[in-house]
């Protein structure tokens, strides 16, 4: 294991944090319940920010590649864990802005996710292409689980790491057409169930009640769900067709699905290659409706109230940004908050987002009751913006 | 990865062919593109993710003509999409050199002012 602990990096901002070395005054005590990070990702950097004042705590320096970034958070809320691009896994402490931990598990990552206990974090890999579990105390290795296929046993890229109920983790595999679920409750002992999937899937997200597990498809018109509850029953394709036929439109940034958008007893979901929103019943999985929309969606999330979805595009219209109400499934604005918007995220009870303008270099914050800007904060090259509500959710 | 599809082949200018440079500030806005978002599937260092590695040392062995091609038509088939109308055969030709010979760092987005942000539609 790779132990770095940081020099007083932190230290810019001369705020509420006391970096673990800075001095020995006592450290004013406080929650992180308002906490979260800004990846930084051209400068392998993170922010601590804190909603409720709307400002940069502090800056955590030395967490390599952060190009598709994605965060984690520990069941104690005081932890960031940090996938990077580069395999990077960067245990952060966000009450002394420093680095508790970090190792570097995997030539190419994609993102991770923890376990419903806590205690596991799970990495997926695209080189090699699999999954790999870590004590999210000490970051020690507890498995290795290949994403293997075929007879020659070639590895494939994974995508759409989920965790569910039981220490277990969804997940799919873009080069074999497989939905795989791993039960980690033995973590040195794991135990894989596969379920043959739709083409080439891409992404993917489960249910806030950690039921449907569904994966977004890029080699066919359709997405591939899986009923947790009733595996046996195997994968079924729901939307089938949603493009009917027609040529699809170029997709300059792959959609994401983790930012679950399931309101209203509906699912939210990005079309590939068309510019629609499909939305789709939990009941009965039939389409509901669907929304055009500006561009090719990248991001459809709802707000923690249900009540909106928000949109954001890919390149080149990624200055782009709408929004849905899920009563009347209309658009309800259309606006531009800046230059390449990266990711947004929903403060815990929804009152503001917080938005990524990539090429402004700032992070603008929004009152989701009118969509007027509330603040803004510079931000290197911001991408991702997670809070630590998160720790929370099932799929987060 | 094969480079077998070159479905734009005839629309791209031979390889040998001189094209002209792209003015400074297109220059810096083609490497921003490309670093930041071919990088999306690509990576930002260029060593892959979804998409397959552009570094100079994964792009030894590749044909030109087929990266140039690639650009402009895509590669059907799999996420690579097409970048014809968003980047000129030209100015393909100068991202395939550059990625060829190690691509230059991102200078940050084009300072040329974007158009103005445009008033709420609704």
């Amino acid at each position: 294991m790779f132990r770095k602990v940081v020099k007083c990096a932190i230290c810019w901002m001369p705020v509420l944090l006391v970096s673990a070395c800075a001095t020995s005054q006592p450290q004013p005590l406080r929650g992180t319940g308002d906490l979260g990070v800004v990846i930084e990702r051209a400068t392998g950097q993170v922010q601590v920010i804190e909603t409720t004042g709307r400002r940069a705590l502090a800056q955590v320096s030395g967490l390599g590649d952060l190009s598709h970034a994605s965060v984690v958070f520990s069941r104690d809320s005081r932890y960031a864990y940090v996938f990077g691009r580069d395999g990077g896994l960067t245990k952060v402490d966000l009450l002394t802005a420093s680095i508790a931990g970090r190792v570097v598990q995997a030539g190419n990552a994609i993102g991770g996710a923890i376990s419903q206990d806590g205690r596991i974090l799970v990495a997926q890999n695209y080189e090699p292409g699999g999954i790999k579990a870590f004590d999210s105390d000490t970051l020690e290795l507890l498995a290795d689980v290949p994403a293997s296929y075929g007879a020659d046993g070639k590895r494939s890229k994974v995508v759409g790491l989920a965790d569910l109920p039981g220490n277990r983790f969804a997940y799919a595999l873009f080069d074999a057409n497989e939905i795989r679920v791993t039960d980690l409750s033995d973590p040195k002992n794991p135990k894989t169930d596969r379920y043959p999937a739709g083409k080439q899937p891409y992404d993917a997200l489960v249910t806030p009640d950690g039921r449907y597990y569904i994966a977004g498809l890029f080699g066919e018109d359709g997405l591939s769900m899986l009923d947790l509850w009733q595996p046996e029953k195997g994968v079924r394709t729901i939307l089938p067709g949603y493009g009917r036929g027609e040529q699809a439109l170029p997709v300059y940034k792959m959609p994401h699905l983790r930012g679950w958008a399931v309101a209203a007893g509906r699912a939210y979901l990005p079309a590939i290659g068309r510019h629609e929103v499909l939305v789709v019943d939990l009941d009965d999985w039939k389409e509901v409706a669907r929304i055009p929309v500006k561009s090719q969606p990248v991001f459809v999330m709802a707000r923690p109230d249900g009540r909106e979805v928000w949109v954001n595009f890919a390149f080149p219209d990624n200055a782009w940004m709408q929004v849905i109400d899920t009563f009347s499934n209309r658009l309800v604005d259309t606006f531009q908050p800046g230059r390449a918007i990266l990711h947004m995220e929903f403060t815990p009870k929804g009152e503001a987002v917080w938005i990524s303008a990539r090429d402004d270099n700032k992070v603008l914050i929004y009152d989701t009751r009118n969509r007027q800007k509330l603040a803004e904060l510079p931000a290197a090259s911001p991408s991702g913006i997670f809070f630590t509500s998160r720790a929370f959710r099932t799929g987060f | 990865m094969m480079m077998s599809v070159c479905v734009a082949m005839s629309a791209v200018p031979s390889a040998q062919a001189q094209v002209a440079a792209p003015q400074p500030e297109r220059m810096r806005a083609l490497v921003h593109l490309v670093r930041q978002d071919c990088g999306s599937c690509h990576g930002l260092t260029l060593q892959g993710g979804l998409g397959p590695a552009l570094t100079a040392a994964a792009l030894r062995d590749k044909p030109r003509e087929g990266l140039i091609a690639t650009i402009v038509g895509g590669r059907p088939g799999t996420p690579m999409p097409p970048f014809r109308g968003i980047v000129s055969e030209d100015e393909a030709v100068w991202v395939v050199d550059r990625l060829i010979e190690g691509f230059p760092a991102d200078g940050g987005p084009a300072a040329i002012a974007p158009p103005p942000l445009q008033p709420r539609m609704q």
